[in-house]
């Protein structure tokens, strides 16, 4: 089942504020650094990079304004898939 | 004989079914486009007049996304899932299922025939 709409997007506060700070030209850094794999990605995150935690490393993500609407975790796989011992 | 959309013609079909054969229309499209033009559900495609076929054309042109135009909507939505490389794009990439569905056994309509791995042994009865 979706979200409420009558709620709105989830967005970690943590995160939003990160973001708030480097549109208002507070905060240089360019890359931001989070954890929040389950914040939805809204229009003021376009132009961003994030690195999203995998549980492993930090994947560097682009946001353009086709992936408004989903989660960052979309965009960092947590699994690595090298195939099965018997295949080569 | 009816043509609309295309290349549709099913006949001797009751007109609640044989509209089902446009792709992007289903039982209850159907349903809903027979209503407007106020046909019975249950008039045969043949049976249909040309007052009938015009105003389901008519229907179907102004207010139904149905064959190509669907068929490239779809595509373009699975193109937009693959080139922001969000899971689901991956996913679509890989040919497995989309939606979380299980993988160690069945998904077989996404996988295709199965494919043995050769030298795999199944477990030694206890």
């Amino acid at each position: 089942m979706g979200r409420s709409i009558k709620k709105g997007p989830y967005v970690d506060v943590k995160l939003d504020k990160k973001v708030l700070n480097i549109n208002e030209g507070k905060n240089k850094k360019s890359v931001i650094k989070t954890w929040s794999r389950r914040s939805t990605i809204t229009p003021d995150f376009v132009g961003h990079t994030f690195a999203v935690h995998n549980g492993n490393k930090f994947i560097p993500v682009y946001v353009t304004e086709f992936m408004v609407g989903h989660k960052l975790g979309e965009f960092a796989p947590t699994r690595n898939f090298r195939g099965h011992s018997g295949s080569k | 004989m009816a043509r609309i959309a295309g290349v549709d013609l099913p006949k001797n079909k009751r007109g609640e079914i044989g509209l089902t054969y446009i792709y992007g229309i289903g039982r209850s499209t159907a349903r809903y486009i027979l209503d407007k033009a106020n046909i019975n559900y249950d008039k045969k495609v043949n049976d249909w007049d040309d007052d009938d076929l015009n105003q389901i054309r008519s229907i179907i042109t102004n207010e139904v996304k149905v064959e190509g135009a669907l068929r490239s909507e779809v595509q373009m939505n699975i193109k937009r899932l693959l080139d922001i490389a969000c899971y689901r794009g991956l996913r679509h990439r890989k040919g497995l299922p989309v939606r979380g569905q299980r993988t160690r056994t069945n998904s077989r309509t996404r996988k295709g025939k199965r494919k043995t791995v050769a030298g795999k042994k199944k477990a030694p009865k206890k």
